[in-house]
Formats: structure tokens, sequence, C-alpha cells
């Protein structure tokens, strides 16, 4: 354990001195602040209190961010450590793998709850201040920053897989950018298209709760916004979020970190020096 | 158990190239040796094996009796790549802080090793801003983390200056007389001849000689070289009495004799007292005899 806290200490030293940290953090910031302002207008409409609507924006917004910023992170984990000549003498040391990445995951995952937990907290302390009742929606901004740090180890384990896949950091920066095209944007502007082509027949009902859950970015935010019952403040595919159990979502977002880091070990370990 | 390090008969392929060709070698403890080798000999292939790093087709290697990269073997070894490199954006101390908790060590130790090296002024300063002989330290200090059993060096003196290849052979020879065995390559051999119990020299895969420097000398059996000064207005006559000789441009005579004739020429030019003015006798240098085994075995 003492192994991947080094680790981590090294790896989240060399990310703050990057100004990774940085950017993570006033990126989530700024984003989250303009949801805030924007989110504000609906409130008396929607008849729930003011910070659930803004997690609800919050939650569409995470969705495209964090598993930008966790690909951004990652693409360089191995391939980086391949082209400077720092693996070779890294992997003569008494240390594992997995401890390797384990570390830097969870340096990354810092980060990225540093990021999110300032981002959100800074909406959530908006809406707070303009409307005493938004305290209720509490729960769910807490939520919504576990389970964007779980959307994050995901991207960040496929991140890590695709770096010692690759071994080249050119190479891994453009995959990382196709995985994020494919699987956050492209796969569902695919499942629309099903159901606009499919218009409410078997393929709806039965492939689109699977497709949805297998795709770890749609289970985040159909977990998200399931569970805080702000369903009607967000449009598109969130609205088949009613049809998909809670706990399937609760376990497609718990499930995929561990996946992502099974493969970024499995890759890891075919990487020869 | 003596040997630190045990290989037998490994062979390691690329594709169709053989990079090592039943290549057997012991090394016990205290012991350090020195592999020679031109570019592409297999030094750094050999060392990765042993590390652990790449695998071998087939023979045996046993590092403190141990599969090499074993996390058993691994406690015990410590290795310095060929070209040091390390996150640039890091400075030395957080660096060799981060390796000795790697190792199970306090990070406190890191100050007292980079005084070792030599490099406490800069600890505190980025590895980016390092030039090549301070990275080597930077590499160096990590090798005397712990007290490693066996110390694999990859060419650890290049980029070092003559002073400070100095103070490292001095700092290897306090760790071989601890106990720890060293095998390191180099390219420079005059700097290995004083400062190494035993050479190994590599030649495309084979090794092609074995053995301290006097017995490699030996074993070469390379031509002695003579330098003979003639005394003033001697250089004709002198030619005349050695006509197998090479007249330099200085009016100076250069022999070349098999070890055997070494002594009867020697007592030769020693009679001719008064027309000689000065005798050097030169051996065959490292190059020639490290020249003599490389091409015998390339063959």
């Amino acid at each position: 354990m003492s192994r991947v806290l080094a680790t981590a200490v090294s790896e989240f030293r060399i990310a703050f001195r990057n100004r990774w940290v940085a950017i993570a953090t006033v990126m989530m910031v700024l984003f989250a602040l303009v949801l805030a302002a924007a989110g504000a207008a609906p409130t008396g409409d929607v008849g729930v209190d003011r910070l659930s609507v803004v997690v609800a924006s919050l939650t569409s917004l995470s969705v495209y961010l964090v598993p930008l910023l966790a690909l951004l992170m990652s693409f360089d984990a191995v391939a980086g450590e391949i082209e400077r000549g720092t693996l070779p003498l890294l992997l003569t040391y008494p240390v594992s793998r997995l401890q390797i990445l384990l570390g830097k995951l969870l340096a990354h995952i810092a980060i990225l709850g540093l990021a999110t937990g300032l981002g959100y907290g800074v909406a959530a302390a908006a809406a707070v201040v303009a409307d005493r009742g938004a305290l209720a929606g509490l729960p769910s901004l807490w939520r919504l920053v576990w389970s964007s740090v779980l959307l994050g180890a995901t991207f960040l384990g496929a991140g890590y897989t695709l770096s010692a896949l690759t071994r080249r950091t050119s190479g891994a920066a453009g995959l990382a950018v196709g995985l994020w095209l494919a699987v956050v944007v492209l796969y569902d502007l695919a499942l629309l298209a099903l159901i606009v082509s499919d218009a409410g027949g078997p393929l709806t009902t039965r492939v689109l709760p699977v497709a949805l859950l297998s795709n770890p970015a749609d289970a985040f935010r159909i977990f998200n916004l399931s569970a805080a019952a702000a369903v009607s403040a967000a449009g598109g595919i969130g609205g088949a979020a009613d049809a998909i159990p809670l706990w399937q979502s609760a376990a497609s977002i718990l499930l995929w970190p561990v996946a992502a880091l099974a493969l970024a070990w499995a890759a890891f370990r075919k990487v020869i020096p | 158990m003596t040997s630190t390090l045990q290989i037998s008969r490994l062979t390691k392929r690329f594709q169709s190239v053989e990079a090592l060709k039943e290549v057997s070698l012991t090394l016990e403890l205290g012991k350090r040796v020195a592999l020679l080798g031109h570019n592409g000999a297999g030094k750094s292939t050999m060392m990765k094996i042993i590390l652990g790093l790449i695998p071998f087709d087939s023979g045996s290697v046993a590092v403190c009796g141990a599969a090499p990269g074993s996390a058993e073997a691994r406690a015990q070894v410590a290795y310095l790549p060929e070209n040091a490199s390390f996150h640039p954006a890091l400075t030395g101390e957080e660096q060799i802080r981060y390796y000795l908790s790697l190792r199970g060590e306090s990070p406190k130790l890191a100050m007292g090793l980079l005084e070792r090296v030599g490099l406490a002024d800069a600890a505190r300063r980025r590895i980016g801003t390092y030039s090549k002989g301070m990275r080597q330290r930077v590499g160096l200090a990590q090798t005397l983390i712990g007290k490693p059993r066996l110390l694999v060096l990859d060419e650890p003196t290049s980029g070092l200056d003559p002073v400070s290849r100095r103070d490292f052979y001095d700092l290897l020879d306090g760790l071989a007389a601890e106990g720890a065995a060293i095998l390191l390559s180099s390219h420079v051999l005059t700097e290995v001849e004083a400062r190494t119990d035993r050479i190994l020299i590599l030649s495309e895969g084979r090794l092609a000689a074995e053995g301290t420097l006097a017995e490699l000398r030996r074993q070469a059996a390379l031509p002695v070289g003579l330098l003979v000064t003639p005394a003033a207005g001697n250089e004709i006559v002198l030619a005349g009495v050695f006509p197998e000789a090479v007249r330099a441009d200085d009016g100076r005579l250069r022999l070349l004799c098999e070890q055997p004739e070494k002594l009867p020429l020697l007592s030769r030019i020693a009679a001719l007292d008064g027309q000689v003015a000065d005798l050097d006798v030169i051996p065959p240098s490292l190059e020639d005899i490290y020249a003599h085994f490389s091409r015998r075995a390339g063959q």
C-alpha cells in the first residue's frame, strides 16, 4: 500500500507541476458557474428545488467533461514513461505493475475529485445563495460528485489501456479523442437514431436499456437523473431513465471502473520495456 | 550460496537475429565484472534479461537464487540504465524519495544519497534543468538505495567527467567491499582496467573472452611493440641492423615482435650500447586486445 501511495504522491506532484490540477479545476468551476447561472431560470415551473435543477444540468455537463479530462490525464501514463525511458528502471523496482497503475489512478482520481468537488461546490453555493430551499438538493449533489469520480475512473482506466496498447503518446492521444467521441458523443446519436426509426417498437423497449447501461457515460447520466427525480428537467435520452431501475445503473457505474482497470492491467502486463 | 548471478547457456533471439548465443557466466559476492562489447554485441540485452525486463529463449538465469524479475530478485538488484532518465517535472530529491519509498526505505535518506554522488546543491532543482552528467548521478544515487546484492550498471560513467569517474569507481569499490556483486558495461576499456576483477568480452552475442586483464593479454598473445631511439648519427646504422623496423619521421625505429621473441630482441638492442639513445616497450593496448577478441569471434 505504501508503494501505491508513494506512486500517487509522485504522480500528483507531476500533474500539479504540469498544471493539470489547475486546468481541471478551473474548467469544472467555470462550466459549473455558467450552468448554475443558466439553470436558475426554470425553477418555478418544474416544482423542484433549485439545486436539483443545477445537478441535472451539471450531470449533462459532466457526461462530456469528466471523460474528456480523465482521458487527457491518462493517455500519457504508460506511453509517456516508455518515451521518456523511465519505465525500464521503474519496473526493476520491487513494485508490481498493478501497484504502479493503482498509484497513478489514485492521483488522477484525487485530481478529478478536487476539480469536480470544487466545480460542483461553487455551483451549489450559487444555487443556495439564490434560494435557501436549494439545500434539499444536497444529497443529489453528493451523489453527482462520487458518481463523477467513478465515471472518471472508468475513463482513466480506458486511457491507461490505450496508453499501454499504443506505447506512443501521439497514438494514445489520438485514440483517446476517438474513444471520447465514440462513447460520449456518437453512441448517443446512434441510440437517438434507433429510437426515431423504431418509433417505440421492441428495439426501444428491449435493446435501448441494455445499450444505455453498457455505456458508462449513459449509465452515469441515467443514474443521476433517475436518482435525483429531476428527469423532467432534462430532456433527450435522459427520459429513458424512467424505464431502468436505479440498481442497474448503479451497478453499471460501479462495475465499469473495475473492468477498465482490469483491462489497463492486462494491457500494461504485456508491455515489454 | 556464494554466486549472486548464475547464467548458463543463455540464448535470446529477436525474430531471426540471435542477440545472445549460449552465454554462461557466474558472478560471485563482492566481485566487479566488466562487460565489454561494441554496439549491438548484446550487453544491454543481457542486462535486461538479468533484470527480468525481457524474456529469454533458452538457458537458465538465477539472480540471488531467484528467477530474474521475480519480487525476490528485484528486492536485491539495483539497476542503472544507459542514459538514465527521469520525469523532468520532479526534483532530484523528490525522485530519490520516491525510489526510497518503493524499496521500503525512509524517504528521509534522499539527501544523504544525493550528497554521496555530489548532487546535494542541485537536489531541489527540477531534473529537467539537469545536465546529462547530473542525471547520471541521480541514476547512481538510486542504485545505492538499500543494500543491493547485485548492481547492474549499463555504461555507468557515460556523461561523467574524469574526476567524477574516479569518484564513481571509489563508490563501487566500497560497495564491492561490503559484498555487493557488480556487473557493469563500458566502452571505455582503460577505465575498467584497474577497477574491475574480471572482464567479459561479448561479440555478436557470444562470449568471446573472459578473465582478468593479464589473462586476456596472455590469451591474445599479441605482438609487443619496441620503439628504439637511435643515438645521434647512428640512424642509418641501426636501420641496417633492423631491416624489418619501420622508420618514423622523427628517426625512431618501430619494431614488432611476438611474446617469446621479446627478451632475445631486448638483449640484442641492449648489446648495441652507445648506438641506442633510448628504448620503449609498448605492450598491446586494451583496445588492441579488445579488437583482437571481438574480431576473432566475429569471423
